[in-house]
C-alpha cells in the first residue's frame, strides 16, 4: 500500500465514517453540546461583515463542489453541458464564491483570534477548525490558476479525474489511481477538504445538520405537554 | 373554546420597596453560573429610567414583539424568511454592553498587598476575558433611585406623548419601581422566533421554557422577546430564560422570589384562558384595546360552560378549585386593579401590575393640595406620577383604566380610614368607585392583608398521573445535561467540553496568611 492509495483510497472512507457516525453518536448522547455556538453577544460589527460573506461563500461552494463532482459525466453531456464548458463555470464560480468566503474568513479569523472578548471564549477546537477551513480554502483558491491553464491549453483531464475519482469513491469503489495524472496542489486541496469531514463531528461544524428549513413550515407557537398522549 | 391554564402573577407596585430581594434570591437559586452571571432572571427597575439592558422597552431599537402586517400578526423582526435570513448574524440582538459586562473584584489585593501607604483596593475586572476594568458602566439597576442624569433618564420610550422637561425638575421629580421577569406570555414572541423549535409554553401551567439540548444558539428569542428577558448564556452557547420555578410550583410553592418578596407585593395563582382566541385577540387593530382584549381572553372559573370545556380539555378538579381561588383573577378580572406590562407588544403577558399610588404627603400636611372627602387621602389629580406615564406602561397610552384603578385603590384606603380613625363606615366613596362593602373588604383583605395562603394560591402538578411508574424515576441523576452520569470521566470526552474552559482570574483570598493549603504550599 503506497501513500496514495492510503490517503485517496481509504482516507476518505476513514473521514466520511467519522463523520457521519461521529455525528450521529453527538447527537444522541451529547446533543448539549450540539449548537451554532454563537459568539454575536461580545462582538457585532465584524461579525456582520465576516459572517454573511463567509457563509454565503461556503454554502455556494459546498453545493458546487458537490453538484459538480457528484454529478456522472453522463448527465453533464446529455444536458449539453461539454466538459470546457463545466470547468469554465466551476473555475468562474469558484474563483467568486471562493473570494467572497476568503474575505468573511479572513474577517472572522482577526475576529476570533484578536477581538479579547471572541478569543478568551474560544476553545481550542474553535481556532483549529476556523485555521484549517481557511487553509483548504486558500489551497482551493490556489488551484484556481492551474485550472485556468488547463483550460487554455484545452485540458479538461484533471477535472474529469476529480469527478471520476469522487464518484468512485461514493459508490465504495474508491480508487485511488484515478489521481495519478492530477497536480499535487488539488491533491493536498482533497487531503484538507476530506480532513474537515473527518473533524466535523468534534467542532462546532455539527451546526450544519441542524440548518432549521422546517421553521418556514411550523406554527408560530408550540406548546409542550408533560403527559404522554393516550394513544 | 379550548381551555387552558396559566401560572400567572400579579405585582402591586403600590408596595415595591425596590429592595432587590427578589432579583437576589433568583440570582442565588438560577443564575450564581459562569456565563450567566450577567443575566437577572429578575431584576427591579427604577423608573423613569431606561432599565436593563439599556431602553429595552424602544422596540423601534430592538424590534422585539409582534406587530401587525396586513391586519396580521406578525413577529416586529420580520417574517420567517428575514428571521432565517438574519440567521448568520442578527441585527437586532443585544451585545453584552447593552446588559453589562460582568466583573468581580480583586479580593485577593487586599490581604496580599505588601505594605503600602494608601489603603490598597478591590479594583474591577472582567469575568469575560479576565482583563482590568477601569470603570463599571451599567447594571440590572443602574439608575437606582434616579441615580444619573435625568437627560439619560428621560429616554424612558414611557415619556412618549409628553412634555418630559417638567419631571426633570426636582420639585416635580417621580419615582415608582417596576420589578421585572419572564411574563410567561400567552403569546410569547420568543417561542414564535426560535428556529429550532426549542422554546415551548408547557401546556397545563403554561410556564415558558427552553429545552437545552434542542437549542442551537441560534439567538433569534434574544431579540424577539420585546422584555428583553431572553438572556444568551455566553459559555455554554444556549438560550436561558426564567423557569417560573417549576420545580416549586409544580410541588405547589410560590416562585423564589414571591417567597422572599419583603413587600408583599407578588401573588401567584392561575388563570384560565381560551386558548382558541388567541390569535384574534392579539390581533385586535387598535393597540388600547390590547387591554379589553386580554381581559376578554381569560375564562371565568365559575361559569358553568367554563367548567364543562375544562373538564374535557383535561383540566385537573384541582386547579379549577385554584382558578376560583386565584388573587390574581381578583385582581385582574374582579377589581380591574391589574395590568399587563405594554399590551402594545402583543405577546398577551401574564405577569401583570398594580400601579403605585404616590402621595405628595408633605404637601398634604401642608394643606396645598386638595385631598378627598375625609381631609387626609390625596385626590388623583394630585398623585406625584403622571398619569400618561403609568398608562404608556400598561395600557398603550389609555389613561381610563388606570385612573379608575388607582381611584378605586383610593376609596379603599378613604373607607378603611374612616372606619378605623372616625368608627364610621363610608359607603359614598365606594359608590363613586362602583365598589361595595363586601368587595372593598376583599380587596382589603388581598391588597393590604396580603397573607401567605391569600397571596399564593397554587395548585400542584399531577405527576402521580404523568408517570405510568412513578418510581421510575428514582435513582436518576438529577437535574444535569447530557450523559453526566454515563461518561467514563468529566475530563475525557471525545466531543467538546459542554462548557468553555476560559481562564479563571480569581485569585482566592486565604483567610490566615499563616494557613497551609492544602496541597502543601505555604502561604
Amino acid at each position: 500500500m503506497n501513500l496514495s492509495n492510503l490517503l485517496f483510497g481509504i482516507y476518505p472512507y476513514i473521514a466520511l465514517t467519522t463523520f457521519l457516525v461521529g455525528s450521529l453518536i453527538r447527537f444522541d448522547r451529547e446533543q448539549y453540546t450540539w449548537k451554532a455556538d454563537s459568539s454575536q453577544i461580545f462582538e457585532k460589527e465584524q461579525l456582520q461583515k465576516g459572517s454573511i460573506l463567509f457563509h454565503i461563500g461556503v454554502l455556494a461552494l459546498f453545493m458546487g463542489h458537490f453538484a459538480g463532482l457528484v454529478t456522472p459525466h453522463s448527465w453533464f453531456l446529455s444536458l449539453g453541458v461539454s466538459d470546457m464548458m463545466h470547468q469554465i463555470v466551476a473555475i468562474s464560480a469558484g474563483a467568486a464564491f471562493g473570494s467572497l468566503c476568503m474575505m468573511g474568513g479572513v474577517i472572522l479569523w482577526k475576529r476570533r483570534m484578536f477581538h479579547p472578548r471572541v478569543r478568551a471564549n474560544s476553545r481550542f477546537m474553535d481556532l483549529f477548525i476556523l485555521n484549517w477551513i481557511l487553509v483548504t480554502l486558500g489551497v482551493g483558491l490556489l488551484t484556481i490558476p492551474v485550472s485556468i491553464y488547463h483550460a487554455f491549453s484545452g485540458d479538461t483531464s484533471a477535472m474529469i479525474a476529480l469527478a471520476d475519482w469522487a464518484q468512485a469513491t461514493l459508490s465504495l469503489n474508491a480508487n485511488a489511481a484515478l489521481l495519478d495524472n492530477v497536480g499535487f496542489i488539488y491533491k493536498l486541496h482533497l487531503f484538507l477538504g476530506m480532513s474537515v469531514f473527518f473533524f466535523f463531528p468534534f467542532s462546532r461544524l455539527v451546526h450544519v445538520w441542524s440548518m432549521p428549513l422546517g421553521y418556514m413550515f411550523r406554527p408560530y407557537q408550540i406548546v409542550r405537554t408533560k403527559f404522554v398522549k393516550q394513544r | 373554546m379550548k381551555v387552558r391554564a396559566n401560572f400567572s402573577l400579579v405585582m402591586n407596585l403600590d408596595k415595591c420597596i425596590g429592595c432587590h430581594t427578589c432579583s437576589v434570591t433568583c440570582k442565588n437559586v438560577w443564575t450564581n453560573r459562569k456565563g450567566v452571571e450577567y443575566a437577572w432572571f429578575n431584576n427591579v427597575e427604577s423608573k423613569p429610567g431606561i432599565g436593563y439592558p439599556k431602553n429595552w422597552e424602544d422596540q423601534e431599537k430592538w424590534n422585539g414583539g409582534w406587530e401587525l402586517h396586513d391586519g396580521k400578526l406578525q413577529l416586529k423582526s420580520g417574517n420567517r424568511r428575514s428571521i432565517l435570513k438574519n440567521i448568520f448574524m442578527n441585527p437586532n440582538m443585544p451585545t453584552i454592553d447593552d446588559y453589562y459586562e460582568p466583573f468581580t473584584y480583586d479580593y485577593a489585593t487586599l490581604q496580599n498587598s505588601g505594605l503600602v501607604e494608601a489603603t490598597p483596593t478591590a479594583r474591577p475586572r472582567s469575568l469575560i476575558d479576565g482583563s482590568r476594568m477601569e470603570k463599571i458602566e451599567w447594571g440590572p439597576n443602574w439608575e437606582d433611585d434616579l441615580g444619573g442624569k435625568f437627560k439619560q433618564r428621560g429616554a424612558d420610550v414611557n415619556f412618549s406623548e409628553m412634555e418630559k422637561q417638567v419631571y426633570g425638575e426636582f420639585e416635580q421629580t417621580f419615582l415608582m419601581y417596576l420589578p421585572r421577569m419572564c411574563n410567561h406570555c400567552v403569546n410569547p414572541a420568543c417561542v414564535a422566533a426560535c428556529p429550532s423549535g426549542s422554546l415551548y409554553k408547557r401546556e397545563e401551567d403554561g410556564i415558558v421554557l427552553v429545552d437545552q439540548d434542542k437549542c442551537r444558539s441560534w439567538r433569534m428569542c434574544i431579540s424577539a422577546c420585546p422584555y428583553k428577558k431572553m438572556f444568551y448564556n455566553w459559555e455554554s452557547g444556549k438560550a436561558e430564560k426564567c423557569t417560573g420555578c417549576y420545580p416549586r410550583v409544580e410541588s405547589g410553592l410560590p416562585t423564589v422570589c414571591s417567597e422572599s418578596c419583603v413587600g408583599r407585593i407578588r401573588y401567584n395563582g392561575v388563570m384560565l384562558y381560551d386558548a382558541d382566541r388567541i390569535e384574534e385577540l392579539a390581533s385586535v387593530a387598535n393597540e388600547q384595546d390590547l387591554y379589553q382584549a386580554q381581559l376578554d381572553l381569560f375564562l371565568d372559573p365559575n361559569d358553568p360552560e367554563v367548567i364543562k370545556q375544562a373538564k374535557e380539555d383535561g383540566i385537573p378538579d384541582s386547579w379549577m378549585e385554584a382558578a376560583r381561588q386565584s388573587p390574581i383573577y381578583k385582581l385582574i378580572v374582579d377589581w380591574k386593579v391589574a395590568f399587563p406590562l405594554h399590551p402594545e407588544f402583543r405577546t398577551l403577558p401574564m405577569v401583570w401590575y398594580v400601579p403605585p399610588l404616590s402621595p405628595v404627603q408633605s404637601q398634604i400636611d401642608q394643606g396645598n393640595l386638595s385631598t378627598m372627602a375625609d381631609g387626609a387621602i390625596p385626590s388623583i389629580e394630585n398623585l406625584r406620577l403622571p398619569m400618561q406615564y403609568l398608562a404608556n406602561m400598561f395600557t398603550a397610552g389609555d389613561e381610563k383604566p388606570i385612573v379608575a384603578a388607582l381611584k378605586r385603590m383610593i376609596a379603599m384606603r378613604s373607607f378603611y380610614r374612616s372606619k378605623h380613625v372616625e368608627g364610621k363606615t363610608d359607603l359614598k366613596v365606594l359608590e363613586e368607585v362602583g365598589l361595595n362593602e363586601d368587595q372593598v373588604n376583599e380587596m382589603y383583605r388581598y391588597m393590604a392583608i396580603a397573607n401567605y395562603e391569600d397571596r399564593f394560591v397554587i395548585p400542584t402538578s399531577h405527576e402521580e398521573l404523568r408517570q405510568e411508574d412513578f418510581h421510575s424515576f428514582q435513582g436518576q441523576n438529577g437535574f444535569s445535561f447530557g450523559n453526566d452520569g454515563c461518561s467514563i470521566s468529566d475530563n475525557a470526552s471525545l466531543f467538546p467540553d459542554k462548557r468553555k474552559k476560559t481562564h479563571d482570574n480569581l485569585e482566592f483570598v486565604r483567610y490566615h496568611p499563616a494557613a497551609k493549603r492544602s496541597d502543601g504550599e505555604k502561604a
